[in-house]
């Protein structure tokens, strides 16, 4: 029975569902004429749903039986989806004018993406998980491949899906194994079912549940798709994979981790260590070779993907709170960052994607050059940037939980991440200048680099708004 | 201490010149940043002035503390140690600028706006009262410093610069991870409140390496200094002249501020691995100085022979040898800082380092080669000059603890003399028979000015040495009670004679005298 209580805690999903719907209308009978309007209305409808969200919290965190939960933690991996979704629209149009790719279904099909990605982390139960992420995903394969007319567009999208199809069956035979040796599909009753000692059955089930989702947040050694498709998708779209979806990603398998398997801790926690290190070591060394900027993103990503798991790997509410304060920074990282990127143009306006082409920025475009510093030092982890905090919280949890030798480990492997950020900056500052880039960028995307560079320099005073936020979605799963 | 907050005001000042250069063209970037950096320097006098050096004097002055970010606070203050450091940070940055002035010429602003932020962070590191906040501060410094090498250093920059970066922080991350265990053992930030905290010596030995690794690096000390010859010989004169006069005395700082007194166990027990790096270190880069062609390289290695006299003055454990150190810091800082000057000096007018392209140069540039001089003695040692005090003293603390290794350093200032007369010899005595370094013109009216400051100030050091020992009297003899429990027994037997009455003594001066 639906009750309106129920109602009430859907509403950010329903305010995009809605909104998406009628956009889409929109779109189909005014075509190509209503881009800019469509846009703005999605990121309008985001913020609605942003808005939303206050009235989710409203009541208590279980809706619809248990399948659902709106708690603080939902809240805060919303708000950041929400954002991040709404500057990869913003984002878009300059990109996708100058290839002539422009369409309405852009920002629609994110919006639809964005409720599946409510709808990870909001999920008490396994099925409603498996559909809020089938239905992310199917968003994502139309979206890398977007550019229908390049090769490399089109070979992303079908290698995420063919990729993509193989992990969400890996998923689902996990859960079909746990549903079978626990008789359960929610939450709650795995929980109490492995309460009582983890049978092999379980542990299998929890094995694939794990290499599903290590899957979908690209973490090592299921992380094979991300270069090639961040590489291939429109750079706007990578922008996008690159945050919101690994937001929900992450909150997904924290959620699960410790709302599901929580009883199996000792079990996951060291999947989760060998993931982390693994992630950390290959994301850092995999990228110093790369010559093209979105690669060197991808394993960016799956580097800070490696980091952002030690804070789970600690099991402990504040080692997910680091983690939730990780994604956070590094949200508002890459953001910026892909602001960066998306405003190397060549002279005619056409994209490059190769680092060399950066070269002697600094003396071309000055403060473009500068906010990209900025973005490169914080992902390296130097203070005073934010980046730094992010690495630091997850850092400290660990030695918080007793796994001081994993944060030693994974801090000297941050040394090799700093490496190839630093090789972007050299580029930047210290090479000669090349082929000058485009005069200027849009004013959106200096917009949202601006604000995203303003945050990382002065983020530390933000800190105790970040502590609180955090600690309170973390304290919302335990 | 009245109402004006003066530590963050000394950090405001360049920090808001920073940002004004940024936005300037060259010459305004140059005067705001000299003016920035004057204003610092009035302001450290200020500081100074007012320190309370008396004997019932607070030994944390000027204390901030605003609880802003959280999990740390901007927490604050200083000892007469951290006040030394200030001040000779402040003495410098002015020199630093004017040696600046017409050697970078291309984005001016950029530079002087790195130098202001490096400034900022200097006093950072040593007015901090927060651990976190030191630690912010200690690894900020890498951002500036890798623009200022990478960016307008010599032809091998690139290079240089990676390895300066890559180098120190990896050294100072397991420094983070040993940070965290110890505060969330402790419960507490505050750096006070940790170096009177007793840590599980098992631990300790743990906490000491991974705040080791950091320092020995910073410092640098042997073997792991190699990073330092690079970035010096890369880096433009006035860079060279910040990271030997004041970076690589974080490294110290962080010995005395941390090591000895939070880990006083672990500084005991492992005396002997900083006594046997020392001892390599003095020895060996003073011999690899010996052999150098490239002026700057000969000057790095030589830093690095005298941080080693530092860190045995450190780990003597007593008066004497910590007084010793801190003095070795000053008067290195400021006689390297000057001796990279003089090397700038020369190379502005010839480009190139190689010794061999000068000679002679006492008869074409007479006031050059007699300050020239003065910084050579002084790096050498001579009574009278900054670095004679410091060495002294620091080898009269390690002689205390063990003979052997006050023997072994003690060559350093042989070698020490040897290579620093040898260096002169070459550049300013003998033949000139290079017509190009015979042709250059003297010191300018700008050069003696950035060099001047630093003679008198040697001079003084040198003379009357109370100035900068007595504000650091009382926090030194607070850390070497705190170490006096696990003070290792030295192997000198020092007995102190029995005092002789006033008279006998005149009486026996008198004849000694009359004997003559």
């Amino acid at each position: 029975m639906i009750d309106s209580v129920s109602l009430l805690a859907v509403m950010p999903e329903l305010v995009l569902t809605v909104g998406g719907l009628i956009l889409l209308m929109v779109a189909a009978y005014a075509g190509d004429r209503a881009i800019r309007a469509v846009n703005l209305l999605s990121v309008a409808t985001l913020a609605g749903a942003g808005a939303a969200l206050a009235c989710s919290l409203a009541h208590g965190p279980d809706a619809f039986d248990g399948l659902y939960r709106a708690d603080a933690f939902s809240v805060f991996a919303k708000a950041l989806i929400y954002a991040a979704a709404g500057a990869s629209i913003l984002l878009a149009p300059r990109f996708f004018s100058t290839d002539g790719a422009e369409r309405a279904e852009y920002p629609i099909l994110i919006l639809f993406a964005t409720i599946g990605m409510g709808m990870m982390v909001s999920a008490g139960d396994m099925l409603t998980l498996y559909v809020g992420l089938e239905m992310n995903s199917l968003a994502a394969y139309v979206l890398a491949s977007f550019m229908r007319q390049d090769e490399r567009s089109s070979e992303a999208g079908l290698k995420y899906f063919v990729l993509g199809s193989l992990a969400s069956g890996i998923l689902l035979y996990g859960i079909s194994l746990l549903y079978g040796f626990t008789g359960s599909t929610g939450f709650d009753g795995i929980a109490i079912a492995i309460g009582d000692g983890l049978s092999n059955g379980e542990l299998f089930g929890l094995v694939f549940i794990l290499s599903g989702l290590a899957f979908k947040v690209s973490a090592v050694p299921f992380h094979m798709w991300t270069p090639d498709v961040y590489e291939g998708a429109p750079t706007p779209v990578t922008a996008f994979f690159a945050s919101a979806p690994k937001v929900a990603a992450i909150g997904l398998l924290v959620r699960v981790a410790i709302e599901a398997l929580g009883p199996a801790g000792l079990a996951w926690q060291q999947i989760m260590i060998f993931v982390a290190l693994a992630s950390i070591l290959f994301g850092g060394v995999a990228a110093i070779g790369q010559t093209n900027i979105k690669r060197l993103m991808a394993y960016s990503s799956i580097n800070n993907v490696g980091f952002a798991l030690i804070g789970l790997a600690c099991g402990t509410p504040a080692g997910v709170a680091a983690t939730m304060s990780y994604m956070a920074i590094y949200v508002l990282m890459t953001i910026g960052a892909f602001a960066c990127i998306l405003q190397m143009r060549d002279a005619d306006g056409k994209p490059v994607e190769t680092i060399a082409s950066l070269a002697g920025l600094s003396q071309s475009r000055k403060g473009l050059a500068a906010a990209f510093a900025i973005f490169m030092f914080s992902m390296a982890g130097i203070p005073p940037l934010f980046g730094f905090w992010a690495k630091f919280l997850v850092f400290e949890a660990a030695v918080g939980a007793n796994l001081t030798a994993l944060a030693a480990f994974g801090i000297a492997a941050s040394v090799i991440g700093a490496f190839y950020y630093l090789k972007i900056i050299k580029t930047i500052y210290f090479d000669e200048p090349t082929a000058a880039y485009e005069a200027r960028g849009g004013m959106i995307e200096n917009g949202i680099l601006t604000a995203c560079a303003v945050v990382i320099v002065i983020g530390y005073l933000l800190n105790p708004v970040l502590d609180r936020a955090s600690a309170a979605a973390a304290a919302s799963l335990f | 201490m009245g109402g004006l907050p003066l530590l963050s005001l000394m950090m405001a000042v360049p920090m808001a010149g920073a940002i004004a250069c940024l936005f300037s063209n060259a010459s305004a970037a140059r005067w705001i940043a000299l003016a920035a950096t004057l204003i610092d320097l009035a302001l450290g006098i200020v500081l100074w002035a007012g320190f309370d050096q008396s004997p019932d004097a607070l030994q944390w002055q000027f204390q901030e503390y605003a609880p802003i970010f959280g999990r740390f606070a901007w927490a604050l203050g200083i000892d007469g140690i951290a006040l030394m450091l200030i001040v000779l940070t402040v003495f410098l940055m002015p020199i630093c600028i004017g040696a600046s002035w017409n050697a970078i010429n291309k984005r001016v602003g950029e530079y002087m706006a790195a130098f202001l932020f490096m400034e900022v962070l200097m006093i950072g590191v040593f007015t901090a009262q927060d651990l976190y906040l030191f630690y912010i501060m200690f690894e900020a410094g890498l951002i500036p410093m890798y623009l200022i090498i990478g960016i307008w250093g010599g032809a091998d920059r690139i290079y240089a610069s990676y390895k300066f970066f890559l180098y120190t922080l990896l050294g100072s991350v397991l420094m983070l991870i040993a940070m965290m265990w110890m505060v969330h053992e402790a419960g507490t930030t505050q750096i006070p409140v940790l170096m009177a905290y007793d840590f599980d010596p098992k631990v300790q030995t743990l906490l000491f390496l991974a705040f080791f690794a950091s320092f020995a690096v910073k410092m640098p000390m042997w073997p792991v200094h190699t990073w330092l010859p690079d970035a010096h010989v890369q880096a433009p004169t006035a860079g060279s002249v910040i990271l030997a006069g004041v970076l690589l005395k974080m490294g110290g700082y962080g010995f005395i501020r941390f090591s000895l007194p939070m880990f006083p166990d672990a500084s005991a027990q492992l005396a002997w691995l900083i006594w046997g790096l020392s001892m390599v270190a003095v020895v060996y880069t003073s011999l690899v100085a010996l052999v150098q062609s490239d002026m700057k390289k000969l000057i790095a290695y030589s830093s690095v022979a005298h941080m080693a006299i530092v860190t045995v003055g450190l780990f003597a454990f007593n008066q004497a040898g910590i007084e010793g150190a801190m003095m070795v810091m000053l008067g290195h800082g400021l006689v390297s800082g000057a001796l990279f000057l003089c090397v700038g000096v020369i190379y502005d007018r010839l480009h190139t380092r190689e010794i061999s392209r000068y000679g002679g140069l006492s008869i074409n540039m007479p006031r050059y080669a007699v300050l020239f001089l003065l910084f050579t003695m002084a790096s050498v040692g001579l009574p009278g000059t900054s670095n004679f005090v410091g060495e002294f003293l620091a080898l009269m603390g390690i002689y205390q603890a063990s003979s052997w290794v006050a023997l072994v350093c003690t060559t350093g200032i042989i070698l020490g003399a040897a290579y620093m007369l040898y260096l002169y010899r070459r550049i300013c005595y003998g033949e000139q028979v290079n017509a190009d370094a015979a042709a250059m013109p003297d010191l300018s009216v700008r050069e003696l000015w950035l060099l001047a400051p630093i003679a008198a100030a040697v001079l003084w050091m040198g003379v009357y040495p109370e100035s900068f020992l007595a504000p650091m009297r009382a926090d030194i003899r607070a850390l070497e009670a705190r170490l006096a429990p696990t003070v290792p027994a030295g192997d000198s037997h020092i007995t102190m004679g029995a005092p002789r009455p006033a008279g006998e003594a005149t009486h026996e001066m008198e004849a000694h005298g009359g004997a003559h």
